[in-house]
């Protein structure tokens, strides 16, 4: 327990069947360096089963897991550290305190067999430094759920692990909530420097969050890296969904003008063509193009002199407010999902049936498999 | 009345065993993976379905001066196991060891597997998991097997005559007590004993049922949920 923790990057190479599901095959490789990485896919990508293979949970198939030099699991040298001894924290979506003992005793849990001085002092120590201390004599089912996730956080962290994995565990909070836990978390982890692999499928809390993201879908990973350059040009279509593109087109390709660094595509079976970034591709084949609602602006009338390729004209289907947001529906021949501030519905008079002109930039229509 | 107090002496005997030797095995039953568990589950719950007598039958020929229980007993202290307390206490271990390991079970596997998770990964062992997290989220289960165990030991008619016999002070507990009252028509005791068996069964299934229902949670629990 009272061995020095030594900031060490994960690395986990899995493959784990899942005979539930059927023919679910986990089948990805993990590099986890000290700070945070987010771990984002759409739900049953493997997230989940990722995260409980490398806590020595379950079992994988075959593979490695290794902190740093110290191999915990590797299939062919038959080495399998049990979950106890890995020194990995895991929370669960679910939190899973135990709801019999109080926020203190939760939090004390895991240090049974360090003598009680120091017990006390690390616990109140984390206590404070998650803002809890108030909360230390309350039972789970007495404090909010915020109050329950810095607990559980504060549980798994007063371990000193050496790798933390978040399972989703700030799904149901409001924003700034959210924000202020992340915080703390940030402030801790700026100390300790551990790998956190951190599992989500919320954009809000990946551009919070990142420094990293790992893109997992269907049991493989698709793609590493800074969060703008992976989700920002998603190369899967259920991720482009997961990672918030209203609008997903399938198109047919006119022409390339290599040149250009563009291409032609007409969308769906309208008229309707548009300039997208050059891909693999060549003049007839289908693709997907994938566009934000945020990043098109809506004019009233034929704008002129933009940098920007694409104009097309339509007609405003439907328009419906969403909290601070109008959510318009454009008719182009095929439909656009454009998002809209409530100022510019009054500036433009908008309304169901008004002609209107969508203006997109070539490199906001990004093209999905 | 010494055959009421008997009767309760061999109850908390058998309560008490049932208690200890319950957890291991509902433990094992709950958590185990093996194919074969039905096998025992089996076991467990025959003494459900199967009349007193044929068990009482077979304890009674297992005790018998050449019986595999009653050598070793024997061998070991010099009498016999039939017709004795100790007998008794024996058969009615293995009479009432469903009501004891079944509440035991239902209750331990009512336990959210994520907490034991969280508990594994938390570095805690089996032992210690155990001891902090199963037992105190089922300590209705415990409080169930423990009082249904009692009562259902106090009850019993068939085991004790087989196993047992009649022996005032030794083996004559109230149902039997009963029996012998209604047989030479002491109707008057008989009632007195039946009323007191009726209560205490009554009283009894009150305490369990509150208990499940957090009505009320019995001081004497707290020290195994410490």
């Amino acid at each position: 327990m009272d061995r020095k923790v030594i900031p060490a990057g994960l690395f986990a190479r899995i493959r784990k069947e899942r005979r539930e599901y059927a023919s679910f095959v986990l089948d990805a490789s993990v590099e986890v360096p000290p700070g945070i990485t987010i771990l984002f896919g759409p739900s049953g990508a493997g997230k989940s089963t990722l995260l409980d293979c490398i806590s020595g949970l379950v079992p994988p198939d075959a593979g490695t897991i290794a902190i740093g030099e110290e191999v915990l699991f590797d299939s062919t040298m038959r080495i399998d550290v049990v979950p106890q001894k890995r020194r990995i924290a895991y929370v669960f979506q679910s939190l899973a305190l135990f709801p019999h003992l109080t926020v203190e005793q939760n939090i004390a849990y895991g240090l049974g067999e360090i003598p009680e001085q120091d017990q006390r002092s690390r616990v109140q120590e984390i206590l404070e430094a998650f803002r809890i201390e108030k909360l230390r004599k309350q039972k789970p089912a007495q404090i909010s759920g915020g109050e329950r996730q810095r607990t559980a956080l504060a549980r798994s962290l007063v371990m000193e692990p050496r790798v933390l994995l978040l399972d989703e565990p700030l799904t149901g909070l409001d924003a700034g909530l959210k924000a202020a836990i992340v915080e703390d978390l940030r402030a801790w982890n700026a100390s300790k420097r551990i790998p956190v692999l951190y599992v989500t499928h919320s954009r809000e809390e990946v551009d919070a969050l990142g420094e990293r993201v790992v893109t997992i879908d269907n049991g493989r990973v698709v793609s590493h890296g800074p969060p703008m350059e992976v989700l920002d040009a998603p190369r899967r279509k259920r991720l482009a969904q997961a990672a918030g593109f209203e609008n997903l087109l399938s198109a047919t390709v006119l022409d390339l003008r290599k040149k250009d660094g563009v291409m032609r595509v007409r969308l769906g079976e309208s008229q309707c063509e548009i300039e997208v970034p050059l891909a693999h591709a060549s003049a007839g084949d289908c693709v997907q193009v994938a566009i934000r609602a945020g990043d098109i602006l809506l004019a009233s009338e034929h704008p002129r002199g933009l940098s920007a390729r694409n104009v097309i004209e339509g007609r405003i289907a439907s328009l419906e407010q969403r909290g601070t947001m109008c959510v318009a529906r454009v008719d182009c021949g095929v439909t656009f999902t454009a998002h809209v501030t409530p100022g510019a519905v009054r500036a433009l008079e908008l309304a169901a049936g008004k002609q209107v002109w969508l203006v997109l930039k070539t490199h906001s229509c990004h093209l999905v498999d | 009345m010494s055959s009421l107090w008997l009767s309760f002496e061999l109850a908390g005997c058998v309560a008490a065993i049932l208690l200890l030797i319950g957890m291991p095995v509902a433990y094992w039953l709950a958590y185990s993976n093996w194919r074969g568990k039905f096998l025992l589950e089996s076991i467990v719950a025959l003494p459900l379905v199967l009349p007193p007598t044929v068990l009482g039958f077979y304890a009674l020929l297992a005790m018998g001066p050449r019986g595999p229980l009653g050598k070793l007993w024997i061998a070991l202290f010099g009498h016999g196991l039939a017709f004795t307390f100790s007998g008794l206490v024996l058969a009615s271990v293995f009479y009432s060891f469903p009501f004891a390991v079944q509440p035991l079970i239902a209750s331990f596997e009512g336990v959210d597997q994520k907490l034991l998770d969280a508990s594994a990964v938390l570095g805690a062992e089996k032992w210690r998991t155990f001891r902090r997290v199963i037992l105190p989220l089922s300590l209705p289960g415990v409080v169930t097997a423990l009082v249904l165990s009692f009562a259902h030991t106090l009850g019993e008619f068939g085991v004790v005559l087989m196993v047992g016999g009649n022996l005032p002070g030794v083996t004559r507990t109230a149902s039997i007590d009963i029996y012998d009252r209604v047989q030479t028509l002491e109707y008057g005791e008989a009632n007195r004993l039946a009323l007191l068996l009726l209560v205490i069964a009554f009283a009894v299934l009150c305490l369990v049922y509150a208990v499940n229902r957090r009505v009320w949670t019995p001081a004497w629990t707290r020290w195994i949920a410490r």
